[in-house]
C-alpha cells in the first residue's frame, strides 16, 4: 500500500513538474497525438481497407483515398492508421519486456555485486559493441514461418535493454551505500523488500526514462528490419509500408503520398520518444536543468 | 596505458569476436526446418525446367561437401578454423563466386562512406554542439537547436527517403541509385574517383546529417556541465584568452565523455548505415545484405554479419585506446581500497 502510494506521489509530481519541464510536455503532447490519431481513426475508418486489392492501384489522393492508394491497391490512409496502432504496440510491450530484463539485470547487478555483477556487466558491455540490426538479420533470416508481430516485438526487446541496465546499475550502486537503506536492512527487511520498497520507488523517473528509451530502441529496430523486408509481411506496419515503397520504387514514380506519410509518422513519434526521454532526465537528475 | 588494460581489452575484443563466430554459427543450425541446399537445389531444378527425382541424393552429396553431414562440434571446429583463416565459403545465391569475393567488392564502399561520414560528423557536430553551448557565441547558433534536436531523431534512412526525393528526384543535380555510373569499372582513376564521390554525396549527407544533429546535442549537454566547473572560473581568473579557454580547457574536457558515447553508438550506427546503402541502391554491404536476405543465401548472410560485427569491434577497440590516451589520468589500475 505504501508502494502504491509513493508510485502515486511521483506520479503526481511527474504531473506537476510537467508545466517546468516543457521538453516532457511537447513528448507527451507528440505521442497522444499519435495515439489520438490511432484511436479516432479506427473508429472512423474501416482497418480492411489497409489489406492490398481493397482499393483501386496506383491512385493519387482524392476525397475517396484522403492519401491515395499504394500499388497493391491499400488505401494509404488506413495504412496509416493501423500501422501507428501496430508501431506503437511494438513500442510499448518492447518496452516492457526490455525494462523488465534491464530492471532484473540492473538491480541485481548492482545490489548484489560480485561475480554476478562482473559478469553482467561483462554481457552488457559486449552486447553493446554487436549492431543490433546484424544479430536480428540473422535471426529474423533463418525463421521459416512468416514473421509475426510477437515474435518481432520479442527479439527487438531483447536487443534493446543494456544501456538502461546499466543506468539502473550505476544508480543501484550509489544508492545501497546511503543510511536508510542500511536502516531498512537493520529493521529486518530482506533484500527483495529493500529492492521493492526502497529502491524502485526512488528510482521511478529512471526506470520511465529507460521505458521510453527501450520503447525508442526496439521501434527504431524493428523498422529498420521491416525496410529490409524482414518484418510481419501480411501486417501494415509503417515500416513494411516503407519496404513495400521502396521495392515498387515509389519515389522514381513521383508517388509521394506512398512513402512520405510513414515517414512523417515515425518522425514525429522519434522526437516525441526522445523528448520524453529527455524530459523524465532531468526529472531524475535536476542537476540537468541547465542543459536543456 | 598499462599493459595489464591493454591486455583485458584485447581480450574483450576477442571474446566479442568468438561471440559473433558462435552466434553465425548456432542460429543457421536452429532453423532446422530449413535446409538451404535443397531449397537452392529445388529453385535451379525447378528454374531449369528440369524435374528431377533424386534431387534427394544430390543434396546429400552437396552437403558432404560442405561437411554438414559432419558431427556439430567437428562442424564447429571446421567452422572456427575458418574464421580464423577468414574463409566463409562458397555464396550459395550467386555461386560460384566466394564469400570473400563479394564482400571485398562490397566492403570498401561501406568503410568509404560510414567512415568517412561518422567522422565528419563526430568532429564537425563535437564542434557544433560546443559552440551551442559557449555563452559568448554568435547568437544565432542559439536557433540551431531546434534543428539539431529534430535531425538527431531521425532515423539516416528515412533521412536519405527526403534527400533522394529532393536533391535527385524533384532537383535532378545527383544521381538516384547505385555507387558510380553503369558502364565505368572501378579502378583508381580519378574520373572514376569523381564519378564515385558525386553519387557517395546523398547517402554520404544523410549520414552526416542525423550524426551531427546527434554529437552535437551530446556536446553541449557535456560542456554546459564542463564550463560551471572551478578550473574554467580559474583559468578566467588568471585572465587567459576567450579561445584558449574554448578549445584547451572547455572542449578538451568535453571530448572525453564524447569519445566514450562515440564508442557505445558506433553499432548503433553501422545499422543505420546499412539502411541507408538500402535506400540508395549503394553498392556496400548493406546491399549485399538485402540481396542475400532474400535469396536466403546463409554462407554470405554469416559472412556479412561477421564482418560488420567484427569491423565495429576493431574500431570500439580503437576507440577505447584512444581514450585511454586522450585521458591521461586513467591508469586502468586496479584500484586499492
Amino acid at each position: 500500500m505504501k508502494t502504491m502510494k509513493s508510485i502515486w506521489k511521483n506520479f503526481s509530481h511527474t504531473v506537476a513538474s510537467c508545466r517546468n519541464n516543457p521538453k516532457l510536455l511537447i513528448g507527451l503532447i507528440l505521442i497522444l497525438f499519435l495515439v489520438f490519431f490511432w484511436l479516432i481513426g479506427s473508429i472512423f475508418v474501416n482497418p480492411k481497407r489497409a489489406q492490398p486489392i481493397s482499393g483501386l492501384p496506383d491512385q493519387h489522393p482524392s476525397y475517396q483515398y484522403p492519401l491515395g492508394t499504394d500499388s497493391n491497391g491499400r488505401d494509404l490512409f488506413a495504412v496509416m492508421i493501423v500501422g501507428t496502432g501496430l508501431t506503437l504496440r511494438i513500442g510499448f510491450l518492447a518496452g516492457l519486456i526490455g525494462l523488465g530484463i534491464a530492471i532484473m539485470l540492473g538491480f541485481i547487478s548492482g545490489f548484489y555485486g560480485g561475480l554476478l555483477d562482473t559478469s553482467i556487466k561483462g554481457i552488457v558491455d559486449v552486447l553493446l559493441t554487436v549492431p543490433p540490426l546484424a544479430v536480428l538479420v540473422v535471426i529474423v533470416a533463418m525463421r521459416t514461418e512468416a514473421i509475426t508481430l510477437n515474435f518481432m516485438i520479442l527479439i527487438v526487446a531483447f536487443l534493446s535493454w543494456m544501456l538502461p541496465a546499466r543506468t539502473i546499475r550505476a544508480q543501484v550502486l550509489s544508492l545501497r551505500e546511503r543510511a536508510y537503506i542500511s536502516m531498512a536492512k537493520l529493521s529486518g527487511m530482506n533484500n527483495l523488500e529493500i529492492i521493492i520498497k526502497e529502491l524502485m520507488p526512488t528510482l521511478m523517473p529512471y526506470l520511465a526514462a529507460g521505458f521510453v528509451s527501450i520503447s525508442a530502441t526496439a521501434v527504431l529496430a524493428s523498422i529498420g528490419l521491416e525496410a529490409l523486408g524482414l518484418g510481419p509481411q501480411y501486417l501494415p506496419t509503417l515500416g513494411m509500408t516503407i519496404y513495400w515503397a521502396i521495392s515498387f520504387s515509389a519515389l522514381l514514380r513521383g508517388m509521394w503520398w506512398w512513402w512520405l506519410p510513414p515517414v512523417v509518422i515515425i518522425v514525429i513519434l522519434f522526437i516525441g520518444l526522445f523528448l520524453l526521454t529527455a524530459g523524465l532526465d532531468l526529472l531524475a537528475n535536476p542537476k540537468l536543468r541547465r542543459i536543456m | 596505458m598499462t599493459p595489464m588494460y591493454l591486455l583485458k581489452r584485447i581480450g574483450i575484443l576477442i571474446v566479442v569476436i568468438w561471440a559473433a563466430a558462435t552466434l553465425i554459427f548456432i542460429l543457421p543450425r536452429l532453423a532446422t526446418s530449413r535446409n538451404p541446399i535443397a531449397e537452392r537445389m529445388g529453385q535451379t531444378a525447378g528454374a531449369a525446367g528440369y524435374l528431377s527425382h533424386n534431387v534427394e541424393e544430390m543434396v546429400k552429396v552437396w552437403e558432404a561437401k560442405f561437411g554438414l553431414d559432419q558431427p556439430l562440434w567437428k562442424q564447429y571446429m571446421y567452422h572456427l578454423k575458418d574464421i580464423v583463416t577468414l574463409d566463409f565459403g562458397y555464396s550459395l545465391a550467386f555461386y560460384p563466386s566466394r564469400v570473400n569475393t563479394l564482400l571485398s567488392s562490397a566492403l570498401p564502399w561501406t568503410i568509404c562512406l560510414f567512415g568517412t561520414a561518422t567522422l565528419i560528423s563526430f568532429l564537425l557536430g563535437s564542434l557544433a554542439g560546443a559552440l551551442l553551448s559557449w555563452p559568448k557565441a554568435r547568437k544565432f547558433l542559439q536557433y540551431l537547436l531546434p534543428l539539431c534536436l529534430t535531425l538527431s531523431a531521425v532515423p539516416y534512412y528515412l533521412l536519405g527517403l527526403v534527400l533522394l526525393f529532393l536533391f535527385a528526384f524533384t532537383i535532378r543535380i545527383f544521381p538516384l541509385y547505385g555507387g558510380h555510373s553503369i558502364g565505368i569499372v572501378p579502378n583508381f582513376s580519378l574520373t572514376f574517383i569523381l564519378d564515385a564521390l558525386r553519387y557517395s554525396v546523398l547517402p554520404g549527407l544523410a549520414i552526416f546529417l542525423s550524426g551531427v544533429g546527434f554529437w552535437s546535442l551530446q556536446m553541449r549537454g557535456v560542456m554546459v556541465i564542463g564550463l560551471e566547473e572551478d578550473y574554467i572560473y580559474f583559468a578566467e581568473a588568471k585572465g587567459l584568452k576567450e579561445k584558449r579557454i574554448f578549445f584547451r580547457y572547455a572542449i578538451r574536457n568535453a571530448l572525453l565523455p564524447q569519445v566514450t558515447a562515440l564508442s557505445i553508438s558506433l553499432g548503433q550506427m553501422i545499422s543505420g548505415a546499412i539502411l541507408v546503402e538500402v535506400v540508395f541502391g549503394y553498392p556496400g554491404l548493406g546491399t549485399l545484405l538485402l540481396k542475400a536476405v532474400s535469396a536466403f543465401d546463409y554462407n554470405l548472410i554469416s559472412g556479412i554479419v561477421f564482418v560488420i560485427i567484427f569491423i565495429i569491434a576493431i574500431a570500439t577497440f580503437i576507440v577505447d585506446l584512444l581514450y585511454s590516451v586522450l585521458d591521461p589520468r586513467i591508469t586502468y589500475k586496479r584500484r586499492t581500497k
